[in-house]
């Protein structure tokens, strides 16, 4: 089935709701069109060379119930696979999360777009080809320490998932989404939406662990609400262009937010991290950190934006993104933006790109660390600093096993 | 108990462009202990670095050979591999590597590290914590000295040039990082050049000889006696 024909909303099935939002979203990205890279926040990108054409939705049935991930081998938590055909959800939730096809919750039609904007053509492009939107809704007050884990299996074709987390009042939950499988084929634009209620508490990862092609492009979108708190981890390891745009709204006084990103790119890859911090209610914090490196020919994008708007007094904002470029051919570029309409509030943001610290380097060596070793060991290093402080423990421990196979394939320069 | 011998001659070297040593000579065998003394700037630091081979550190001219091995031009870790290790006076913070992943990266058996390390580390007074965090992050600088002791008495090289190790250490700490350093003179033979501004330091080695380093080159050498009078006089005698 190619993309975007006038029937593709009714073919895919669903409620009428969804039929809906499919036509609307679909005529919604009719009327803005593909971005391009004259836009700010397609600034670097091979947006460009993107042929909506060449793809049509994704047909292919594979096993879903599996993946290969060690960290997985002692997980007994909550399971949930998504493929471009269906989604596959155990029939024990954990106490207090109600995790259902959207097709088949009440308030899923109330829920669908109430944080992501089809203004932005990848959700546009989502909302439009969504075959069917996976909910995780967790009820007040429900305290849960184990993750739920969304495995996300890319075929070839196009997959537009959607995933809605909405946290009700003083809910803790945590969710990781893990994206593996893809060939040169895929297209992948999933869309999460993330709704933090009063109080609420989440911590969330986006592990993207495609294999190194394709296209992914993703959108997460979430907003917090008084006093709550999200946590967010995400690495992008795999797709030839990997984008991830997480937006954060700090909806609710008092609301935080913590990202830390990572990127590792090697090859001919492209990672592509854009971020906003949207200080909206007064006495916000967010707080983000981001490491990526790159060797090979390949490179990095990351732009951030830090919006403090008119009556968000006393908040308080940190971005930090550091590259290491590992070989004279890789590249990365970073853009820290400010946009502050308020006066009592503090923001700090530092970015760098480099190769590996010389003093680092001799130091180790001097104990005898042959070279090669000693740029892995930094590399790990650099990246395991970061993982170290992400209280996200399954969602790192996946992360570092990918980074340290990654690390053990790639000569780094 | 081993028998090697590091022998610089006539050494000289440039540190960020400028010439900095003029002709250093000294021959440490194993187990002795040599004590290098020198006003501010007279190019202790940097001999330590032209032994270990730290790049931005040229060698100009003259030869470091242990047991007959050209060391110059040889990058620092085949140097270490020769035997040669260096206690830095500043150790170098490195985010996200542990000592003991570091060390076994040099090529301890990792069967062994976390014993071996405990032992050296309950030696020196380390806490035993710290093994586990990041090479000197956030660590004091007496305890990123008995790190650097920790790491020497580990890997057991049969050379070890200390650069001012003991700065930053209370004098506690002093004894026991130099009675570690003693024990291994005796244990497996290690062979000392320490770098110091203190009397103190040679007292707690039981130094066999001095040297006094002026204007990047060795004015003289001497028994512990040297120390005493330096102590009494300065450096102004030795200046040309």
């Amino acid at each position: 089935m190619p993309l975007l024909t006038s029937d593709t909303a009714a073919q895919l099935g669903g409620p009428e709701w969804l039929v809906a939002r499919r036509e609307a979203g679909a005529a919604t990205f009719e009327k803005i069109g593909m971005p391009n890279a004259r836009d700010e926040v397609w600034r670097y990108s091979p947006i460009g060379d993107l042929d909506l054409d060449r793809f049509s939705l994704a047909q292919e049935n594979i096993t879903l119930g599996e993946t290969s991930l060690e960290a997985f081998s002692n997980f007994s938590g909550t399971v949930v696979h998504v493929a471009a055909t269906g989604i596959e959800i155990p029939t024990a939730s954990p106490n207090g999360i109600t995790l259902v096809k959207g097709s088949e919750y009440g308030e899923a039609s109330e829920l669908f777009g109430s944080v992501a904007n089809d203004a932005d053509a990848m959700v546009a492009l989502n909302s439009a080809h969504v075959r069917d939107p996976l909910i995780v809704d967790v009820a007040k007050g429900s305290l849960n320490d184990e993750p739920v884990v969304i495995v996300h299996h890319a075929s070839s074709g196009s997959m537009f998932p959607r995933t809605i987390i909405r946290l009700a009042d003083g809910a803790v939950a945590s969710v990781i989404e893990i994206f593996v499988g893809g060939d040169a084929d895929t297209l992948s634009i999933p869309v999460t939406e993330i709704e933090a209620g009063d109080g609420a508490n989440l911590r969330y990862g986006s592990l993207q662990l495609l294999n190194r092609v394709g296209w992914h492009l993703s959108t997460i979108s979430a907003r917090v609400g008084r006093d709550a708190n999200v946590m967010q981890f995400t690495t992008g390891l795999g797709a030839a262009y990997d984008r991830c745009r997480s937006d954060v709204e700090l909806a609710g006084q008092g609301a935080s937010s913590v990202l830390r990103s990572t990127y590792f790119g090697s090859g001919d890859q492209i990672h592509d991290l854009r971020t906003q911090q949207d200080h909206v209610a007064p006495k916000t914090i967010s707080d983000l950190l981001c490491k990526g490196a790159v060797t090979g020919s390949s490179r990095s994008v990351y732009t951030g934006m830090i919006k403090v708007r008119n009556g968000a007094i006393r908040s308080n904002a940190m971005q930090t993104n550091h590259n290491l470029v590992l070989s004279e051919t890789a590249h990365a570029d970073t853009v820290p933006n400010l946009d502050i309409s308020e006066n009592d509030v503090r923001c700090s943001h530092a970015s760098t790109v480099g190769p590996l610290d010389e003093d680092q380097r001799y130091y180790l060596e001097s104990r005898g660390i042959s070279p090669v070793n000693t740029e892995r060991l930094l590399v790990r290093g650099f990246f395991r600093d970061l993982l170290e402080k992400t209280p996200l423990p399954l969602g790192t421990a996946i992360a570092q096993e990918e980074i340290e196979a990654r690390l053990s394939q790639e000569s780094l320069v | 108990m081993s028998d090697h011998v590091l022998t610089v001659s006539g050494l000289t070297a440039t540190a960020a462009g400028k010439e900095v040593l003029t002709g250093v000579n000294l021959e440490v065998r194993s187990g002795e202990v040599h004590v290098i003394m020198g006003p501010n700037g007279s190019g202790k630091s940097t001999l330590a670095h032209a032994l270990m081979g730290r790049p931005g550190t040229v060698v100009t001219g003259g030869s470091i050979k242990l047991d007959g091995v050209e060391l110059v031009g040889l990058p620092a870790h085949e140097r270490a591999k020769a035997g040669l290790f260096l206690a830095l006076q500043q150790p170098i913070e490195v985010p996200g590597v542990s000592v003991r992943d570091a060390l076994v990266a040099a090529g301890v058996a990792p069967e062994d590290v976390s014993t071996t390390l405990v032992n050296e580390a309950e030696a020196v007074g380390l806490r035993t914590a710290l093994l586990d965090r990041p090479m000197n992050v956030d660590l004091s600088g007496g305890e990123a000295k008995r790190n650097e002791i920790v790491q020497l008495a580990t890997l057991r090289p049969a050379f070890a040039v200390l650069d001012e190790i003991d700065s930053g250490l209370d004098v506690d700490a002093l004894g026991s990082v130099s009675r570690r350093i003693e024990s291994a003179t005796k244990e497996w033979g290690l062979g000392v050049l320490a770098i110091t501004h203190f009397q103190r330091l040679l007292d707690e080695l039981h130094a066999d000889t001095i040297h006094v380093l002026v204007n990047g080159a060795i004015v003289q050498s001497g028994g512990p006696e040297l120390a005493k009078e330096l102590e009494a006089t300065g450096y102004a005698t030795f200046a040309k």
